[in-house]
């Protein structure tokens, strides 16, 4: 049996052998071509949040900013479909304001007339989830060239980088570098689509959202700059992909603390407990069961007692 | 127990007594995970990732069946069940999801641990090749288990994941096709699927508690094996499991989970995808589709045969990665060297080491995007692999010289010391030199 397991295994290792040679002949004598997507993309700049690390929790003030300008801005073609509006009490609206804010969205939500039951719309209620613009996702790629808005409700989870990426892009946009054109011709930004080294595939249907600094009028005196608009919403997008972050943070403490304890414990349990059937490999030292039994030994001889 | 200085259950109690006519259910805890189960005495900390293992079997129960409470096994409401309801509405919804998450990968981890023990210290040779092969047993049903689970929040990898591993089928000539259909009860995953895999990813956990009963069992009957390897000769090789072993997982299961939650509560998500926060879409591939990484080194096997030799290469890659697990099986008959330890194999010792790097290796292939030089590194690795197992083990049980073994393993840990040998008050004492152990 071992002869045909070997015999097996050889097989296998020929058959890679085989595909690792003309892999390697293929790279020689036909290599791939360099590709403007991979030489040109670029990761995203570092964010700092107040989210951050382990004992980040949400600034809620930025928060507000973020939902301003996402309200002003980016609602006209992102939804945020797993938020509802209600949940903006979690960054620091009171019920009224909720309630306003839903009820002066500017997409009315689809309802029955409840006198003839045919199609009809209503205002937002709290309990309702922030909505896209476009009634369906035909009527968004019409609007958009073809291009859908993904929902953002998760985005900064859904995407390597999370709000660093969301923040990159939005202040990525800029022309095509003489570079790239002059190295890859083929790789002219096609029109309707805009050239963002951000972006995966450097060429974003997004026209470029923040354009121009006080784009968005703040109530609480924050500048707002492209960049700082651009930080504000990439702090909401984070909220509205983990609303619980801080709770998750502030619990993870305790539950570290805790184990931290308990494992403690457990170690001196542990140690008391194999204390006599272990013979620790360095026979010296305070914690040498043979030390340990001597130092017990005169202290009995001198009477102390404990 | 096989030992005959195991101590037999002692009912302490009138309603302990009582129970124990009827029913010995204490009696078989005491004998399996109590004091009377003699446990060798010098097992060092990698023998604490079997216990932490079913800790994690354990976590996933327990949080997978709340989780069931709460989810959509549909196509339109699967990704919103998980990421609206029980990641906002649900009372410490998240919590429960990220643990449940994470839990997966780290059973995953403590599982690789324990096997990667076994393999080094001969944990598969007789008499333990039935725990061995029991143990690969709940290792595949882990791997079915976890596709599975993958799959339900139906996400984009969820989606694509389930396409490309059902896909191994395909490459199958003949039945292939209509065997992946008749798996996925559709030409895609669908609904149809989605309810299955929801069904089996609910039954397959007690299916892997059942054979982890077995593999317990099978395992009490030589006993645990030990890093010498050497067999336990008598009472002075042993301690009872309970206080010894169970003070000593218990810390150190402190110690695991502490870990556990700092990745759970602090980077949840490191370990996942972002591309699953996408809801499903069948008409839109990721640009890499790549399983979670506990799949990484079988993924990097498959996509390493790129050449049409006799067979397709789809079929090799499929064959291949299959062969790579399945072959676990044969090692009992593949190392026929009577030493079990490694550290007592200087030759085995090496290309053991040379293995874990060859894994590793596979794993950072398989989780990578294709590129021409990782292909190569790949195919490289993957025939190390092969040839580990199937040739250089085999030569190297036969013609290695095996450095000299302790006599047992009381002289292994107690350099002879007599009286550190049997610890006062745990076991019976069986002469009198023992008998004057540690009378301070």
């Amino acid at each position: 049996m071992r002869f045909i397991l070997g015999f097996i295994g050889a097989v296998f290792a020929l058959i890679l052998t085989i595909s690792l040679i003309s892999g390697v002949a293929t790279y020689f004598s036909n290599p791939p071509a360099p590709l403007a997507a991979e030489e040109f993309h670029r990761e995203p700049k570092e964010l700092r949040l107040a989210s951050d690390g382990p004992f980040g929790k949400f600034d809620n003030q930025q928060l507000q900013r973020g939902f301003q300008v996402f309200s002003e801005v980016c609602s006209a073609c992102h939804s945020l479909k797993l938020v509802s509006f209600r949940d903006l009490k979690g960054i620091g609206y009171n019920d009224a304001e909720v309630k306003k804010i839903a009820s002066d969205w500017k997409v009315q939500t689809p309802s029955l007339n409840p006198d003839t039951g045919e199609p009809a719309t209503r205002k937002p209620l709290p309990s309702d989830t922030i909505p896209s613009p476009f009634a369906n996702e035909i009527a968004a790629r019409a609007a958009n060239n073809n291009a859908l808005p993904p929902d953002l409700s998760l985005i900064t989870k859904s995407r390597e980088g999370g709000a660093a990426y969301v923040h990159s892009l939005l202040t990525g946009y800029q022309n095509q570098p003489a570079e790239l054109l002059k190295k890859f011709p083929d790789a002219k930004t096609p029109p309707n689509l805009h050239y963002n080294p951000y972006f995966a595939n450097l060429n974003i249907a997004m026209p470029p959202p923040l354009t121009t600094n006080g784009q968005v009028s703040y109530e609480d005196g924050t500048k707002p700059t492209v960049d700082q608009m651009a930080q504000d919403v990439a702090a909401f997008l984070v909220w509205t992909a983990e609303p619980s972050l801080a709770r998750r943070h502030a619990s993870g403490l305790a539950v570290s603390v805790f184990l931290l304890f308990a494992t403690i414990l457990g170690y001196l349990a542990y140690r008391n407990i194999w204390h006599e059937a272990k013979r620790a490999v360095r026979v010296t030292g305070p914690l040498d069961p043979e030390n340990q039994a001597k130092a017990r030994r005169s202290k009995a001889k001198a009477g102390v007692v404990g | 127990m096989s030992f005959s200085w195991a101590k037999p259950y002692e009912p302490k109690t009138a309603l302990g007594r009582w129970f124990d006519e009827r029913l010995p259910l204490p009696r078989l805890a005491y004998g399996a995970v109590g004091g009377g189960y003699p446990v060798p005495r010098n097992l060092n900390y990698f023998w604490n990732f079997g216990v932490a293992a079913g800790l994690f079997l354990t976590i996933q129960i327990i949080t997978g069946i709340v989780l069931a409470m709460h989810y959509f096994a549909s196509t339109d409401g699967a990704f919103n069940s998980v990421n609206q309801l029980i990641m906002r509405d649900v009372n410490a919804g998240w919590l429960l999801r990220y643990a449940h998450m994470n839990g997966a990968s780290f059973f995953f981890i403590v599982v690789y641990v324990h096997i990667f023990r076994g393999l080094y210290y001969g944990s598969y040779k007789a008499p333990r090749e039935l725990v061995w092969m029991l143990g690969l047993v709940i290792y595949l049903l882990m791997m079915a288990t976890a596709f599975m689970g993958y799959v339900l929040p139906w996400g984009q990898m969820s989606y694509w994941g389930a396409q490309v591993i059902t896909g191994f089928f395909s490459a199958f000539p003949l039945i292939g096709e209509p065997l992946r259909v008749w798996l996925l009860g559709g030409y895609a995953p669908d609904q149809a699927a989605l309810t299955r895999f929801f069904s089996l990813h609910y039954l397959l956990p007690f299916v892997i508690a059942a054979v982890v009963i077995l593999h317990i069992w099978a395992l009490h009957i030589p006993g645990s094996g030990n890093p010498t390897g050497v067999d336990v000769k008598d009472e002075r090789d042993t301690l009872p499991f309970h206080p010894f072993y169970t003070a000593k997982d218990g810390w150190f299961s402190g110690v695991i989970l502490l870990v556990y939650a700092l990745v759970t509560f602090f980077a949840p998500n490191y370990l996942g995808h972002p591309d699953n926060y996408i809801p499903a879409n069948p008409l839109a591939t990721p640009a890499h589709i790549v399983p979670e990484w506990y799949f990484w080194p079988f993924y990097a096997i498959l996509r390493s045969f790129t050449v049409d030799f006799i067979l397709p290469a789809k079929l090799w890659g499929v064959l291949a990665m299959f062969s790579s697990i399945l072959l676990l099986f044969f090692l009992p008959w593949l190392d026929k060297s009577p030493v079990r330890s490694g550290s007592y194999r200087p030759v085995f010792k090496r290309f053991f080491w040379l293995l874990v790097v060859d894994v590793i290796i596979l794993g950072y292939v398989g989780g990578a995007p294709i590129s021409p030089f990782r292909t190569a590194l790949g195919q490289a690795a993957a025939a190390y692999y092969f040839l580990h197992f199937l040739v250089i083990l085999p030569i190297v049980s036969a013609l290695e010289t095996p450095l000299p073994l302790p006599s047992s393993i009381s002289e292994s840990v107690l350099h002879g010391e007599v009286a550190e040998a049997a610890p006062v008050g745990q076991t019976k004492r069986r002469g009198g030199s023992i008998a004057t152990a540690s009378a301070e």
